[in-house]
């Protein structure tokens, strides 16, 4: 199932194109169901799983109660047994309640079974600030996944790959994450009606120049292209890496475009301290230290909850602002 | 129902393979020829015998930290299950699970686990697979009174309830969390009441009793086949050794009478004193059977210790699956 060579021009918001690929492995798969808090008949609070359980039944769509444990645990045994679960954790703040079945039960039953278990089961949620939310409702939490041998992780920045993703994800017979983000769900883009995979693993290049390499996802991939646009006005061209897939971590592409450019900044939504641009920036600097011409930045989040009222809020988020003045900053060290 | 002569002897063989393979390991880990810590099941075998008695190798359990018991019950291979508490690369996992993670899914025993009450939410899966599928498949959680003060137990439950999944829910009360005595984690005697709470039906039955054990889960095993959901039984027990280990390595959690006591009713003495009562087995019959696990073991504990040890090289291997999907065409 290979992406198709061109889109049809067909435009389609991401949250629908979630919807569109789950609806689609479903009729292609007899054992993929989805189960989750108030997935089947009120289809999902964001809309994500609407229709779903009208068209596949209740077996296929299954309602479940507040009990995020019981409901990776449903997916987990139900995986062994040889189905291919969707669970769903509504919001990812919500998923640090699950996080025994997630960490010591699915990251590990095949290792620890010797290999004996495959566990194609996905975990999808929904991820981040800007809805005014506040603390338990709009953490990035995907680093402390990315740390759990055994789990994939990805963060769509678009329509196009949440599809794709989506259905890879779905393929995949590991346990995997699918981290939406709340801010990106009515974000329309061009999205193929067949289905078609992105693959796991490999990151895209969104904006292409040599001054200086920009690594994120997400939603921040939006940012760091407005940042990227606004540089580009003042002589400065951008690379912007998309990861994608944050585990396992296309670091190739990320190695190849620092040594390009000799510039990086790494930028991401969640907390910066203990986030993924630590684990990145390493990874750079073990494989492209002679070729660095600054310190790499990291740019995320600052070291508090996420606040309620707008105003923090936006404070707390890195912004298209924030990144294009690290980025003329350090195209000029 | 009474169960069948054969069904009679198939228990005592069940419950006298526990016994001596748990023994065995006992002797073993005294002697440091296991790694790692050892959760012996002697006393409980009335329970894991009773319950797996009525199950086929397609029906499904989840175990505990407690979990030689299950496996043997489900029909574990024993050379398997020895070098796998070597760490042996001939073990069930390939020496990567050891004695908690131990697990044989061709034998639908869906594992062991370290984490208390961490089994219960996979059994109910396995329970909604069951009825996902339309089959008559049942799935079983053994989990211990410790387990049923935890979050997961209480949730899994309730969706188990819920959805009216195929599921079977046996508590092993061995009326000790660790070294902490039940009745200073709870203030209700009987761990069964909790069932009435997520409306499934519950029963109390002896666990040193075999056939009571066996009676109980026929019937709840039957009613799950039937379609008519999950149901609880309770079954009051003990073990004979500590919580981990063999010995209580001075610690005075509970009494050496209170131990005596439990002992004077050790469920495979008890069991063959009604076999012979009943003219089903002799005394030189059951010793047959002792004699049979006992050169069993020694033939599994010498193919363990003759087994090479895990390739270090292997080390990353099963991490993860290689990423070909093994679904339906689309």
């Amino acid at each position: 199932m290979t992406p198709p060579a061109e889109t049809d021009g067909r435009s389609i918001a991401y949250g629908a194109a979630f919807a569109e690929g789950l609806a689609q492995m479903m009729d292609a798969d007899p054992n993929v169901f989805v189960a989750g808090e108030d997935v089947g008949r009120a289809g999902g609070v964001f809309g994500s799983f609407r229709g779903l359980n009208e068209r596949f039944g209740d077996m296929r769509v299954v309602d479940t109660p507040i009990s995020e444990q019981a409901i990776v645990g449903l997916g987990t045994g139900a995986a062994v047994s040889g189905l291919r679960p969707v669970v769903d954790l509504m919001f990812m703040d919500f998923m640090l309640v699950a996080m025994d079945q997630i960490v010591n039960q699915a990251a590990k039953l095949k290792y620890m079974f010797g290999g004996k278990a495959t566990l194609p089961m996905t975990i999808t949620t929904s991820a981040g600030a800007g809805l005014s939310a506040a603390a338990q409702h709009s953490q990035s939490l995907e680093a402390m996944l990315c740390h759990i041998p055994g789990l994939k992780v990805v963060m769509p920045s678009n329509p196009y790959d949440a599809k794709g993703l989506l259905i890879s994800c779905i393929r995949d017979d590991n346990p995997t994450v699918f981290v939406k983000h709340k801010r990106l769900l009515g974000l329309k883009g061009e999205v193929p009606e067949d289905p078609y995979e992105v693959p796991l693993g490999a990151a895209s290049t969104v904006r292409s120049g040599d001054d200086v390499t920009v690594v994120t996802y997400g939603r921040m991939v939006h940012e760091a292209t407005s940042a990227a646009d606004a540089m580009a006005a003042e002589g400065i061209e951008c690379d912007v890496i998309d990861l994608r897939t944050l585990q396992p971590l296309d670091m190739d592409t990320v190695v190849q475009s620092a040594q390009r450019t000799s510039r990086v900044a790494v930028v991401h939504e969640a907390v910066r301290f203990g986030g993924l641009g630590g684990e990145i920036a390493s990874g750079i600097a073990e494989e492209a230290f002679d070729y660095l011409d600054a310190p790499i930045e990291r740019i995320g989040a600052p070291f508090s909850p996420v606040p309620f009222s707008p105003v923090l809020e936006k404070e707390w988020v890195p912004n298209a602002e924030l990144i294009g003045e690290r980025i003329r900053a350090l195209a000029a060290a | 129902m009474d169960p069948s002569p054969e069904t009679l002897l198939d228990l005592h063989r069940r419950m006298v393979r526990i016994r001596h393979f748990e023994e065995a390991a006992g002797r073993l880990a005294e002697q440091n020829r296991l790694p790692g810590f050892l959760h012996l099941y002697v006393g409980e075998e009335a329970v894991a015998a009773g319950v797996c008695a009525n199950l086929d190798d397609d029906d499904q359990i989840s175990s505990t930290h407690r979990g030689h018991g299950h496996l043997v019950a489900k029909g574990g291979d024993y050379s398997g299950m020895m070098a796998e508490l070597m760490g042996k690369a001939t073990g069930y996992c390939g020496g990567k699970g050891g004695s908690m993670h131990i697990c044989d899914l061709d034998l639908g025993m869906l594992g062991a686990n370290g984490i208390v009450g961490g089994g219960v939410p996979i059994a109910v899966g396995a329970g909604f697979a069951n009825k996902y599928r339309g089959t008559d498949r049942v799935s079983v959680v053994f989990f211990g009174d410790g387990a049923s003060n935890i979050g997961a137990f209480h949730e899994a439950a309730n969706m188990a309830a819920a959805l009216s999944l195929p599921v079977l829910f046996v508590c092993e009360n061995n009326e000790y969390g660790e070294f902490t005595p039940r009745d200073r984690t709870m203030a209700i005697t009987d761990v069964v009441d909790r069932a009435a709470g997520y409306g499934m039906p519950g029963a109390i039955v002896d666990g040193m009793d075999v056939v009571a054990v066996w009676e109980a889960a026929h019937e709840a095993v039957s009613r799950a086949r039937r379609g008519e959901g999950p149901s609880f039984i309770e079954a009051k027990t003990y073990r004979f050794y500590n919580h981990h280990g063999v010995q209580t390595l001075g610690m005075k959690y509970r009494s050496d009478d209170e131990l005596e006591q439990w002992k004077q009713r050790d469920p495979i003495e008890l069991f063959e004193d009604r076999l012979a009562s009943a003219g089903v087995l002799g005394a030189d019959g059951a010793q047959a059977v002792h004699a049979a696990a006992e050169a069993d073991i020694e033939a599994a504990i010498a193919f363990a210790e003759e087994s090479p040890l895990p390739d270090p090289d292997s080390l990353l291997v099963d991490v993860y699956t290689p990423a070909v999907y093994s679904g339906a065409a689309s």
